[in-house]
């Protein structure tokens, strides 16, 4: 038998990532405050402008393509028809 | 000092040539040979100086296969360097017509990067199409038959506008050397269009999304690499600057991503963000400042090595299960982790996470933006950069390796497979954390730092942020189910639309056979008969019917007691003949 990890087969392990992807998060937040900004728009030295903008980003992307999806989804077999 | 004095060749000749040796080598030697042509290219190459080498005349021109410059070196670096990591991933491969193809397709993009003439170009431009058209067919399955003729019509047809355009190019300039074309006349927009299609601009992009996911899967690591990345090269050559390039460019990075949020695929969601990565570049290409043009060209060269990799662990996965699908995968990362973290490292890359190969280089691209106050583009390439992680950089790697377990334990691929894609992942990484030896081959000096600290933690907070924006969509049951389905694209109006013209045509063909059966074989005949049996009774018919008598029906049949004597028939038909002997003799005299 071939040996296998299981390491996200334990739940706490999953939220012991998810927790560290958080603290993450919110060290980025924070250093945010303390660089030197040196972009060319405006916007870009606005605080946390990237973390908005990528969140924003990310969430329309989803809903857009579930519109998407509800125009140009076929069976598999549709071009066999 | 050089020991040895080596002559350089054309680096497409010793792939093309190399290849046909390749059926009659056996084993060890086989592999030994295939693995030592990229080799040989790679040492040609160094030996190569700048200028313009390898002319040979023809008729009035001269055909120029070694236009060499910082611009074509490279592109015959890098598709050197990735032929090598790809033969390594397809050396078990026990299909010859396979390897032939792979070392032809990779010479005929060489040839294209080199070519300083519009006939070479030209020939090395279809070849690209023929060799790799095989890349598909050997899959042997009827998918990627009819994913290949697909693949192989649309190719021709842009080949074709390719042909015409320079035709035309050619005829107003008088000579077929080309350098810089940009956007004046027909026979330029017809150029642009051909190579536009190689480089899968929309609405030009569908045959890779069509072809590359049905592909063998060593195939598809070279297709990934050659076909766009040529026709990067050639439009950074000719077309650099073109305003248009800038927006569709920009349309390129954005669209396919939701595409690539809703492909069930693995190698199709990877197809849709081939597309979405070559946005940037041709975007890129589009601002054509210096910078563009630099971060346009070291783009490409990244993309191909982590989408190669990227490329090789899906191949991996299909190789060892036989799947390739969302819905059928979850849970390999058990007992594949070592193709999992090489997915991830090509994930992270085409992701620009900073220390891996793609920040060094598309932020020179976006950065390029900024400086020519594109704003709106600079929206859209940054949305895009944050939509590529979400799909490529999470996606592939997380309903691939995890996400929900599927049950199957496939082991890792053999050690070759390994071993090619442990190479492009340490030149992920590498190039990531060094960028300067890249930065040294760019076309233009590089002045750009892109470890800045704003940079890195505005880049990390794009991609984070992105990342919980898909974490928590997950959590909640908002994101789109994966699900046994196909998305339509453009491809739709050739394939369903080529049904609807046959229908049309055979629609149009089928009333014309109606009416001529009805002519030819149903009235003619039987009124012609009619006719022969009363030849002068018809007349008379038909004059009587004119002036309102009526018919008696005994007339319409024929008569034996005529009162008009046989003679006269004969006489009729006499006459006809000589009409006819002599129409037909004046026509054929």
């Amino acid at each position: 038998m071939k040996r296998e990890l299981k390491i996200f087969d334990n739940p706490k392990n999953v939220q012991r990532f998810l927790y560290i992807f958080y603290v993450a998060l919110f060290a980025l937040l924070v250093i945010d405050f303390f660089i030197p900004k040196h972009g060319h728009f405006p916007w870009e030295g606005a605080p946390e402008f990237f973390a908005v903008y990528g969140f924003l980003s990310c969430v329309s992307l989803i809903f857009i393509a579930k519109l998407l999806r509800k125009i140009v989804r076929r069976d598999e077999d549709y071009y066999d028809k | 000092m050089r020991i040895i004095m080596i002559n350089s060749v054309p680096p497409a000749a010793i792939f093309i040539i190399g290849a046909l040796f390749i059926p009659f080598l056996k084993g060890k030697t086989k592999s030994a040979f295939m693995l030592f042509l990229p080799v040989l290219g790679f040492m040609n190459l160094l030996h190569v100086t700048v200028g313009t080498h390898w002319v040979v005349p023809f008729l009035n021109h001269s055909i120029i296969f070694g236009r060499i410059d910082k611009l074509s070196m490279v592109f015959g670096y890098i598709f050197t360097l990735i032929s090598f990591i790809g033969i390594l991933y397809a050396i078990r491969v026990e299909d010859d017509i396979q390897h032939v193809a792979a070392f032809v397709y990779a010479g005929a993009a060489l040839g294209v990067t080199f070519a300083g003439d519009f006939i070479s170009l030209y020939i090395f431009w279809e070849l690209l199409a023929f060799s790799s058209v095989f890349l598909v067919w050997s899959r042997r399955t009827q998918k990627a038959l009819d994913a290949g003729f697909r693949y192989i019509l649309v190719h021709i047809v842009g080949g074709l506008i390719l042909l015409a355009g320079i035709l035309i190019y050619v005829s107003n300039t008088g000579t077929i050397e080309f350098d810089y074309i940009g956007l004046s006349g027909l026979g330029s927009w017809l150029i642009l269009i051909g190579f536009a299609l190689n480089a899968a601009i929309f609405p030009l992009h569908p045959w890779l999304t069509d072809a590359y996911p049905e592909a063998t899967v060593t195939g598809a690591v070279f297709m990934s690499a050659f076909t766009t990345k040529s026709a990067v090269y050639i439009l950074a050559r000719t077309f650099p600057g073109t305003e248009l390039l800038i927006w569709v460019g920009a349309f390129m990075t954005a669209f396919p991503i939701f595409y690539a949020v809703i492909a069930n695929d693995i190698r199709r969601v990877l197809a849709y963000s081939l597309i979405n990565q070559v946005g940037f570049m041709v975007c890129g290409i589009g601002i054509g400042t210096q910078m563009a043009i630099n971060g346009a060209v070291s783009h490409a060269f990244c993309h191909i090595i982590y989408k190669s990799l990227l490329f090789m662990s899906a191949g991996s996965v299909l190789y060892m299960t036989g799947k390739i699908r969302c819905t059928d995968l979850g849970g390999l990362y058990k007992t594949m982790p070592i193709t999992a973290l090489f997915c991830m490292i090509g994930a992270a890359s085409i992701s620009a996470f900073p220390l891996f190969s793609g920040f060094i280089s598309k932020s020179m691209v976006i950065s390029a933006s900024v400086t020519e106050n594109l704003v709106i583009v600079w929206f859209v390439l940054q949305f895009a950069s944050a939509g590529v992680f979400h799909h490529a950089g999470i996606k592939v790697p997380f309903f691939m390796f995890f996400g929900e377990d599927s049950g199957i334990r496939a082991k890792e691929p053999p050690l070759n497979m390994l071993l090619a894609m442990g190479i492009a992942a340490f030149l992920c990484v590498f190039i990531g954390i060094f960028p300067a030896p890249l930065y040294s081959i760019l076309p233009y000096a590089v002045d750009y730092i892109p470890y800045t600290a704003s940079h890195v933690v505005g880049q990390l907070q794009l991609l984070m942020f992105g990342a919980l924006a898909f974490i928590l969509l997950i959590l909640s049951g908002y994101y789109p189910a994966e699900l046994r389905a196909i998305n339509l694209d453009i491809d739709w109006f050739y394939r369903k639309g080529s049904r609807f013209l046959i229908y049309v045509l055979t629609g149009i063909a089928a009333g014309i056979a109606r009416f001529c059966e009805y002519l030819f074989i149903q009235q003619l005949p039987r009124h012609l008969a009619a006719f022969v049996k009363r030849p002068i009774g018809t007349f008379t018919d038909v004059y009587r019917r004119t002036g309102g008598e009526k018919v008696p029906a005994s007339a319409s049949k024929p008569e034996l007691a005529t009162t008009i004597p046989t003679g006269v028939s004969v006489l009729f038909a006499i006459g006809f003949l000589s009409i006819l002997a002599f129409v037909f003799a004046m026509l054929f005299r």
